[in-house]
């Protein structure tokens, strides 16, 4: 394992550092770069410190662990890979994502999943361990998002307007939402066994990666949403 | 050089701030080392900073700093303060020449307070009589800008990154109790000393990351009241709309932010608690004009205290976090931890959320 301190250091030297290296990479002392890891296929990086925006962004099979939060744009149009981060996670995560896997320990901020997309066996996955902002799945194409609502207390499991637009893909809110107000393009309803059965794949991962009991996570009540597709967006600007 | 208002480039920012709870002053070293991890978030263009608590020695006199293209323009200029002020100090702000900061214009500060006399014939009060003075200067006097006016506070800024503009300024010999600090991507003006962010009047300083898509229409409104909006800068407009809410309304700080960016209709009809709801159905009715829409985080500085908000949609990212009796706040994590590695309590307010945060002994409104 190479370990690095890149305090101070610019984030094109940064991913040259990345670049040269093969196989397990610890890079100590981030403080705002941003674009780490950008577009990389085969390495296992874990960062200490906090990474600046777009981390991962176009990430095509690496798995990068951030021990603490991450900040914007995390995961930006990644087609493939893993990042797990230990924390909170800031806006837009997981941007147009077409692939690959994010877990966050903690909450998401604004514009979670907005515009993730799936193309045949290529499906994106967002497991949120807390709470998600407003605006979660904006424009959602595809994809899975699930958030799990773990220690909210009595925040609510995501803020307002989530759905606004999604069109394809999934969520799972663990949740019965009877306190959040979805669009009607979209339908939400009380998750089914086939749907738990699905559900168990993402949660699994999340419990053996955080250390969480994956028999009481999966014992609350989850909200499945989906798109309306008997009552489609239409006219939404002019009428044509 | 082309100015503000001669021409348009159509095209973010970084911002940060530190107050100490207490009252504690510090260097303003920490809010320029925060700026460097978000090098990238400007381009050179201008960086600023304004300092609160820095000039206990004169407190209760408006430190006056000024721009000036030539002497005789700051000469002309003081004839002018003269007839209206008494001077108890008039002095060049200290700077040191590095090669990062370039075609520095003169800057000169001046510690004053307005003449009886003078405010007894114009029946004005001494805030109000300040803040037109700054409006008169900077619309009529060419070549002569005053970029703050408050009282034991001052901003300092200029064309380059924030970084080096507080080497400029020499920012480790100054102590405040809080400091705000500007990173410029200038998006719609050319990047001039006086563009640069903080924009300040009287004790108001505004730092501000976005485009704001509201600006004529505030612009406009606010104009009617005697503000003159003279950079076509989206901050400026900012920095009216809160003196003009805060100190002649006297509307309080929550009630402000309520106004600049007010919840959809959709949230308001949605509240349970019926007071609220009719309290902020009046704001967006009384204020209309006011709500700043497009774009924005902003720390808006006041004697005593600082607001950081976010528009309602949350399209700027603003993160907090605290450490005994500082709070920080700050565009991205990565700042707070450049003058706080152990700071804790990190998080992202809400779109329309205001943060506020005074000091002990602030002023409360």
């Amino acid at each position: 394992m190479t370990e690095k301190n890149i305090f101070g250091i610019n984030y094109k030297e940064v991913n040259d550092i990345l670049r040269n290296c093969s196989g397990e990479i610890k890079l100590t002392g981030c403080c705002g770069q941003r674009f780490i890891a950008a577009g990389m296929s085969d390495k296992n990086i874990t960062l200490k410190g906090i990474p600046g925006n777009a981390l991962g962004a176009y990430l095509n099979g690496a798995c990068v662990t951030v021990k603490s939060n991450a900040q914007d744009a995390v995961g930006d149009t990644m087609n493939d890979g893993k990042i797990i981060v230990h924390g909170d996670i800031g806006d837009a995560a997981g941007y147009a994502m077409r692939g690959g896997r994010i877990f966050v320990r903690g909450n998401a901020g604004y514009r979670a999943g907005i515009h993730m997309k799936a193309y045949e066996n290529k499906i994106p996955v967002m497991v949120i361990g807390g709470t998600a902002g407003s605006f979660l799945g904006e424009y959602q194409a595809g994809g899975v998002i699930v958030v799990l609502g773990l220690e909210a207390e009595n925040k609510k499991i995501v803020g307002n307007f989530p759905c606004t637009g999604m069109h394809g893909g999934k969520m799972f809110l663990r949740s019965e939402c009877a306190d959040i107000k979805f669009p009607s393009q979209v339908t939400a309803r009380r998750a089914g066994a086939g749907d738990m059965e699905e559900l168990k794949a993402y949660v699994s991962e999340y419990c053996e990666l955080f250390g969480y009991d994956i028999d009481r996570i999966m014992s609350a009540p989850f909200t499945v949403v989906t798109p309306d597709s008997k009552n489609p967006y239409k006219q939404m600007y002019v009428a044509n | 050089m082309k100015i503000e208002g001669q021409v348009r480039i159509p095209s973010g920012c970084a911002i940060a701030a530190v107050i100490s709870k207490d009252g504690r002053r510090m260097s303003g070293e920490g809010i320029y080392n925060a700026m460097k991890p978000m090098h990238d978030r400007s381009n050179g263009l201008g960086g600023g900073f304004a300092g609160y608590g820095i000039y206990p020695e004169y407190k209760d006199f408006y430190a006056l700093h000024m721009f000036f293209n030539e002497r005789a323009t700051r000469k002309n200029c003081e004839a002018f303060l003269k007839e209206r002020f008494e001077i108890v100090k008039s002095e060049i702000i200290p700077t040191r020449k590095i090669p990062q900061i370039t075609d520095e214009p003169i800057i000169w500060r001046y510690f004053v307070a307005p003449l009886n006399s003078v405010l007894l014939a114009l029946q004005l009060d001494e805030k109000e009589f300040v803040a037109k003075t700054v409006m008169k200067i900077n619309t009529e006097m060419d070549g002569a800008y005053v970029f703050s006016s408050g009282k034991n506070m001052g901003t300092f800024k200029a064309v380059g990154f924030p970084e080096d503009v507080g080497v400029f300024y020499k920012l480790e010999q100054y102590e405040g109790y809080s400091w705000t600090a500007h990173g410029r991507y200038p998006t719609n003006t050319p990047g001039w000393w006086g563009g640069a962010h903080p924009f300040t009047l009287l004790d108001y300083s505004v730092v501000h990351n976005g485009e704001i898509s509201s600006y004529d229409a505030n612009r406009r409104f606010i104009e009617m009241f005697g503000y003159k909006c003279n950079l076509q800068t989206d901050t400026e407009v900012i920095t009216y709309i809160f003196d003009y809410l805060l100190r002649v309304k006297g509307l309080k700080l929550e009630e402000a932010a309520n106004v600049v960016a007010a919840p959809f209709w959709s949230t308001i009809e949605s509240m349970e608690d019926k007071k609220e709801r009719d309290k902020l159905t009046f704001l967006r009715t009384a204020f209309s004009s006011m709500l700043i829409t497009g774009p924005f985080s902003i720390i808006l500085g006041f004697s005593g205290g600082l607001m950081a908000l976010n528009d309602r949609l949350k399209l700027r990212s603003m993160v907090v976090g605290e450490k005994d009796d500082r709070v920080f706040i700050a565009s991205e994590e990565s700042a707070i931890r450049m003058i706080e590695p152990d700071a804790e309590n990190i998080y992202a307010p809400t779109g329309g959320e205001p943060v506020i945060i005074r000091t002990k002994d602030g002023d409360e409104f």
